[in-house]
């Protein structure tokens, strides 16, 4: 019998590679009767799904501004590389 | 040398590359500099790592801005020269680390640790797991985006810069073995470990 850190292993393993034949049917048994590595598997996917969507869309906030120094500092560094504005 | 086919337009604010604006790059930096400083800060973690990438964004968006089509948003298009930069630092830190000999055995150590405490003797959760409903219907977009980041910020850099690379940037084991020397095995195994953080650190932060 798996344990539950055996078959949480499973189940992550499961998003990288197939699992083969045998470690298919234990955790599946696994899964049938523990239903804290059902929810594990449940977050795994949520949170997958989730950080995926939210990824793809754009979703994260522009939180941070950029510190005022470091803005000035590029700034600067820039303005030495842009050189003359072509005519 | 610049491409000067949009000329006659005043320069449009963020859309067009423009060879008469003040300064399109500082325009950049202005519109765009926050953005990409929270994005560079979200995967590299060190503040001055995250303005050195900025930088080198900028100056290599400047050089290459006449081949910037505009078929995509200004936007798009410098996080597109970000996520080369934050690449490349993702590059040197896991050579970094490689070669760092005892320091690699330590990180080793303290990832086993981390993982075995989340189980008892017997194999059986120490904490287990609990039903949610999907994280983002609790939380507004932008909470849940600084839970993720929270976490992400437990996470060793070397577990959060392969779970990014999986997780966020969906690249395939292959790509990521090949750029970061690592072999498969060893990537699921840290990947593995940094769900369960990332798991344990959510739960932990949500509402109940």
């Amino acid at each position: 019998m798996l344990t539950c850190k055996h078959a949480s292993r499973l189940v992550s393993e499961g998003h990288e590679r197939d699992l083969n034949p045998l470690e298919r049917i234990h955790l599946h048994l696994h899964l049938w009767m523990c239903s804290h590595c059902r929810h594990f598997k449940k977050q795994i996917d949520q949170l997958r799904l989730t950080v995926r969507q939210g990824w793809s869309r754009g979703d994260i906030p522009a939180k941070k501004p950029l510190p005022a120094e470091a803005r000035e500092r590029i700034r600067k560094t820039l303005g030495e590389q842009s050189g003359h504005p072509d005519g | 040398m610049s491409c000067n086919k949009n000329r006659d337009h005043l320069s449009q604010g963020t859309s067009e590359p423009n060879s008469m604006s003040i300064s399109e790059p500082e325009h950049w930096l202005e519109e765009h500099g926050s953005a990409l400083y929270s994005f560079a800060l979200l995967h590299l973690r060190d503040s001055h790592r995250a303005e050195d990438v900025v930088q080198e964004t900028l100056l290599a968006a400047l050089k290459a801005r006449a081949r910037f089509q505009g078929g995509s948003s200004i936007r798009t298009w410098l996080i597109g020269i970000l996520k080369h930069k934050i690449m490349d630092e993702f590059r040197r830190q896991s050579r970094e680390l490689s070669n760092s000999g005892s320091q690699e055995e330590v990180r080793e150590a303290s990832e086993l640790k981390q993982m075995n405490a989340m189980f008892n003797g017997n194999g059986s959760w120490a904490q287990p797991p609990t039903d949610w409903s999907a994280p983002d219907q609790q939380l507004a977009h932008e909470q849940f985006w600084s839970l993720i980041d929270h976490c992400l910020e437990a996470l060793s850099p070397r577990m959060a810069r392969l779970f990014t690379l999986r997780e966020l940037w969906e690249m395939e084991t292959e790509e990521v073995c090949k750029e970061l020397s690592i072999t498969p095995t060893n990537l699921w195994t840290t990947l593995h470990r940094a769900r369960l953080g990332m798991r344990q650190c959510l739960e932990n932060s949500l509402p109940h």
